[in-house]
């Protein structure tokens, strides 16, 4: 076992390179209050272009590294542009799901480009360690370091010399007042993406000699990683971010040091929920400070919903309900049965995301509780399978909801944080969690789909099924949706502070809509199980949180029959048109852009 | 004492600091039941400051308020709306994508009985069951409250009723505004905080305003009003309370205020926000 002096080293070496990543978050949330989501995925650009430059092109380190610099900001500056520029008078969840969905096109060019193997990034640095007290240290370690120093250095200097640099202060500052005063806010955020940019690049670069591998999962954990940095540090602080990296580092290291490897990211995301429920403003904030979001402005885009006549759904229900009495494809049946049960989460995400305006990007994990629920309920406990997949549901909406808990006192974007780390941290309970989920060698052999006595095994029976449950969701849905609560969660969304004002407990009706959602997603997370057989703590994941989020927004958010037609439609047309797998996410993420510039209301309308 | 018996709302060195700014500044004041008090102050004075921390959304860092007796300094806005303290904001907050029912029903939400029983722990669970199987007692209850809010609209004449199933970001901001006075009227408030009710009003507009806050003061609603228009303020209140910085510089009967040279000069000092507008609605 190595010193912990080693570990020191390492967890201040890993916290610089984390730095990197969060003093642009810190710089992007500062101007224009907005969490990069995209942050991650110019990480991961940057290590593939440090690849092409040191595989490829052979450069020598010093051009690595500004090749790397220049051809990241040149992204970023792509991604202000023409990513959130457009968006800048729109309601504020627009922003947010664009950094989301550009997010996801990156990563998934990316992987087009350069297949999802992993590859080896070599330093370029002789392989020597120097003997420092008690631990070692290599020219690589010296050079991370030297890197970040530079980067405060310049960083300090621009801010603090330039005159551009000065607006980006004033606009962090009060942005309307810099405004009043001249500043040119679009410089200030092309400044700002375009710095952010470089730096995550270099990041990604580093990280990527450092374990001399790169692969496309680094995107979200960086994020993940650089907004657990940020938000300890406290949102938009700058030397925040700085000191919440390092400590976020040797957290990490030392956490490493006593528990193992696999336990690194567990301790990241419960050091982000615990800083998050004590001090939502950060380390260095003084505890009661305004709330960091600005208040004004609606959260979803106003509409009105499109009125779909009661005999038309009816007439789509009935027609879906005989359409296994027509010969219709064993594939179609199949197809669909995807569809309902993408539905069940939609309705579930619509609830939480569109309604009570809660952008949850964990939803997947939901999935997953339900899916180990019913799948343990019906093989240790030999529970029948009807009524294991109800259990599922309702372990779903308890710890669901106790999960998710501590994001109740957070607004829009450290909402979709928290939930995303919950989400990371359900998969990563589910694989060190041995002695009951069997760990990384998941369940197998999970009965099938059962009720009263009777196999459900024939796709037209598991058709049926399906679709029975959704609908019977929807029909629940529908009904909340017209009761007070309904309306209490709208209000809620609309004006969190106002809806207190007048009485409105949020723990209470953000409980209740994830009680509600989550027992939605548990089932259909158990009807899964029982489909597939075979699940392990991968089976759910942020692509499925994402693609329910796609659906949810093509529907339009809140809507209850849109959550349905957007999942026959993001199901269906795939397989209509035959675009092979690796490019639907591609395509996902595509038309989550498009719709948050174009229509941010959906198909059919926001509620 | 007697005065114990009516004094309604009273606070004693109320104080909140923003930094180095002390927005409120040990300021004290009774309210008495049924009595109508202005604040009136220069642009940035701390009277919006006042109403945060007199609703829970802001606490004190100095100060108690008390209620009806009760010390609620520092409770949270939910538990002090159930006190039945209901408030307007400056730059309305109406819910936007909600129709004006549904944001007048929300001001309804602390009266909710039968869907809603005081049962500890399960409380919410059993919210959410009676809300999806809705028995008589759940649909009379939301019956008789939609029969209310209609009356409430009604005091606004014809300019809320005909727009009774519109969103309200699709209303003008007068009607805006309106609809916040009438979901702070469905909380069926003991204290009523009014923050500038008229702003952006146009004076037919604003005369139409300040007969109905005349008609709820005759009813006997206890209000704490802010307010630039000056005309208005000496119409209706029992007394006015000036803030400047922070701190109370004069309190009285409205034509003594308004002649304190202390006053005079904190408007002048501050470019007189207020005259203009007080030629204007004269
Ligand atoms: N959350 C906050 N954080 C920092 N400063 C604040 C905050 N809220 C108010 N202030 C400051 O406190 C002072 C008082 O503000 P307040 O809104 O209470 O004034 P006001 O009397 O209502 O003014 P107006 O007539 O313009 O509405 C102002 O200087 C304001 O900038
Ligand atoms: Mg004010």
């Amino acid at each position: 076992m190595s010193s912990w002096l080693d570990y020191t080293i390492n967890g201040l070496i890993v916290g610089n390179v984390y730095a990197l990543v969060a003093v642009g978050l810190a710089l992007i949330f500062g101007v224009s209050r907005l969490i990069n989501f995209a942050q991650g995925s110019i990480y991961l650009v940057g290590a593939y272009i440090g690849w092409v430059a040191v595989v490829q092109l052979h450069t020598p380190l010093p051009l690595t590294i500004i090749v790397v610099a220049v051809a990241a900001a040149l992204v970023g500056l792509i991604i202000e542009r023409f990513g959130l520029r457009p968006l800048q008078n729109s309601v504020r969840i627009a922003p947010l799901l664009a950094t989301i969905g550009i997010s996801f096109v990156l990563d998934q060019l990316v992987m087009l480009t350069f297949s999802p193997n992993p590859r080896a990034l070599p330093s370029q640095l002789p392989d020597v360690r120097f003997q420092v007290g008690g631990g070692t240290i290599g020219p690589l370690d010296l050079l991370i370091a030297g890197v970040g120093l530079t980067s405060a250095l310049l960083l300090f200097v621009f801010l603090r010399y330039s005159k551009l640099g000065w607006a980006v202060r004033a606009a962090s500052q009060d942005r309307d007042a810099a405004m009043q005063m001249g500043v040119d806010v679009n410089r200030v955020n092309q400044a700002v993406f375009g710095i952010a940019a470089a730096l995550g690049g270099v990041s990604g670069m580093l990280v990527g000699m450092y374990y001399n591998q790169i692969d496309t999962a680094m995107s979200l954990q960086a994020t993940l990683k650089g907004v657990v940095a940020e938000v300890v540090g406290g949102a938009g602080n700058v030397p925040g971010a700085v000191i919440g990296s390092l400590l976020l580092g040797l957290v990490e290291s030392y956490g490493v040091a006593v528990f193992g490897t696999s336990y690194r990211n567990l301790f990241a995301f419960l050091l982000l929920v615990v800083v998050l429920v004590l001090r939502p403003n950060g380390l260095f904030a003084s505890a009661r400070q305004a709330p960091p979001e600005p208040l004004t402005g609606t959260f979803i885009a106003p509409s009105r919903p499109v009125r779909i006549p009661r005999w038309a759904l009816l007439a789509a229900a009935a027609i879906f309900a005989v359409l296994p009495f027509f010969p219709v494809s064993f594939y179609v049946l199949q197809t669909l049965i995807n569809a309902w049960l993408l539905g069940m989460l939609a309705l579930s995400l619509t609830l939480v995301a569109g309604t009570i305006g809660q952008v949850s990007l964990g939803h997947a994990a939901l999935l997953a509780i339900g899916a180990y629920t019913s799948a343990l309920l019906s093989m240790t406990l030999s529970v029948p399978v009807g009524l294991s997949i109800i259990g599922g549901g309702l372990m779903c909406a308890a710890l669901g909801t106790a999960l998710i808990s501590p994001s109740f006192r957070l607004r829009g974007h450290y909402v979709s944080i928290a939930t995303l780390a919950i989400g990371e941290i359900v998969s990563l309970v589910i694989l060190n969690w041995e002695s009951v989920t069997r760990g990384p060698i998941g369940i197998s052999g999970i009965p099938p789909l059962s009720l009263f006595g009777y196999d459900l095994i024939s796709p037209t029976s598991i058709y049926w099924f399906s679709f029975a449950v959704m609908v019977v969701l929807a029909l629940l849905q529908g009904r909340l949706l017209t009761s007070h609560l309904g309306r209490s969660f709208r209000a809620i969304r609309d004006d969190d502070i106002a809806a207190r004002a007048y009485g409105l407990s949020l723990n209470r009706y953000k409980s209740l809509a994830f009680i509600f959602g989550g027992f939605a997603a548990g089932v259909s997370g158990g009807i899964a199980a029982h489909l597939y057989s075979y699940i392990n703590h991968e089976t759910f994941n942020t692509q499925q949180s994402i693609l329910a989020l796609t659906v949810v927004i093509l529907g339009g958010l809140g809507n209850v029959v849109g959550a349905i037609l957007g999942s026959v439609a993001l199901v269906g047309l795939p397989e209509v048109f035959r675009i092979a797998a690796e490019y639907r996410i591609l395509i996902y993420g595509i038309v989550l852009l498009l719709l948050v510039r174009f229509r941010p209301q959906g198909l059919l309308g926001t509620m | 004492m007697a005065e114990q018996h009516t004094t309604m709302l009273s606070l004693r060195g109320l104080t909140r600091r923003f930094g180095g700014l002390t927005a409120v500044d040990a300021i004290d004041l009774d309210l008495a039941r049924g009595e109508l008090i202005s604040i009136i102050g220069p642009n940035g004075a701390g009277k919006t400051t006042l109403f945060n921390l007199v609703t829970g959304l802001d606490r004190p860092d100095a100060g108690v308020v008390h209620f009806e007796g009760q010390d609620i300094t520092g409770l949270s806005p939910e538990r002090l709306a159930a006190e039945g303290i209901a408030r307007t904001f400056q730059l309305g907050r109406v819910f936007g994508n909600l129709s004006v029912m549904d944001n007048v029903l929300i001001g309804a939400h602390t009266r909710l009985r039968a869907v809603k029983p005081a049962v500890p722990v399960i409380g919410p669970l059993l919210e959410l069951g009676l809300a999806l199987l809705r028995p008589t007692s759940v649909r009379a209850e939301e019956e008789r409250l939609r029969e209310e809010v209609k009356a409430i609209l009604a005091r606004f004449g014809e300019r809320l009723l005909p727009r009774i199933d519109q969103p309200a970001y699709s209303l003008s901001y007068a009607n805006r505004r309106r609809v916040e006075i009438a979901r702070a009227l469905a909380l069926k408030p003991r204290l009523l905080l009014l923050d500038e009710p008229t702003a952006g009003m146009n004076p037919t507009e604003t005369a139409e305003m300040q007969s109905l806050v005349a008609e709820l003061k005759a009813e006997g609603l206890t209000i704490l009003l802010i307010e630039h228009k000056l005309e208005m303020v000496m119409r209706l209140s029992d007394r006015v309370i000036v803030m400047d910085e922070g701190k109370k510089i004069a309190e009285g009967p409205g034509e003594a205020v308004r002649s304190d040279p202390k006053v005079i000069e904190a408007y002048l000092g501050h470019g007189l926000s207020g005259t203009s507008e007080q030629e204007s609605a004269a």
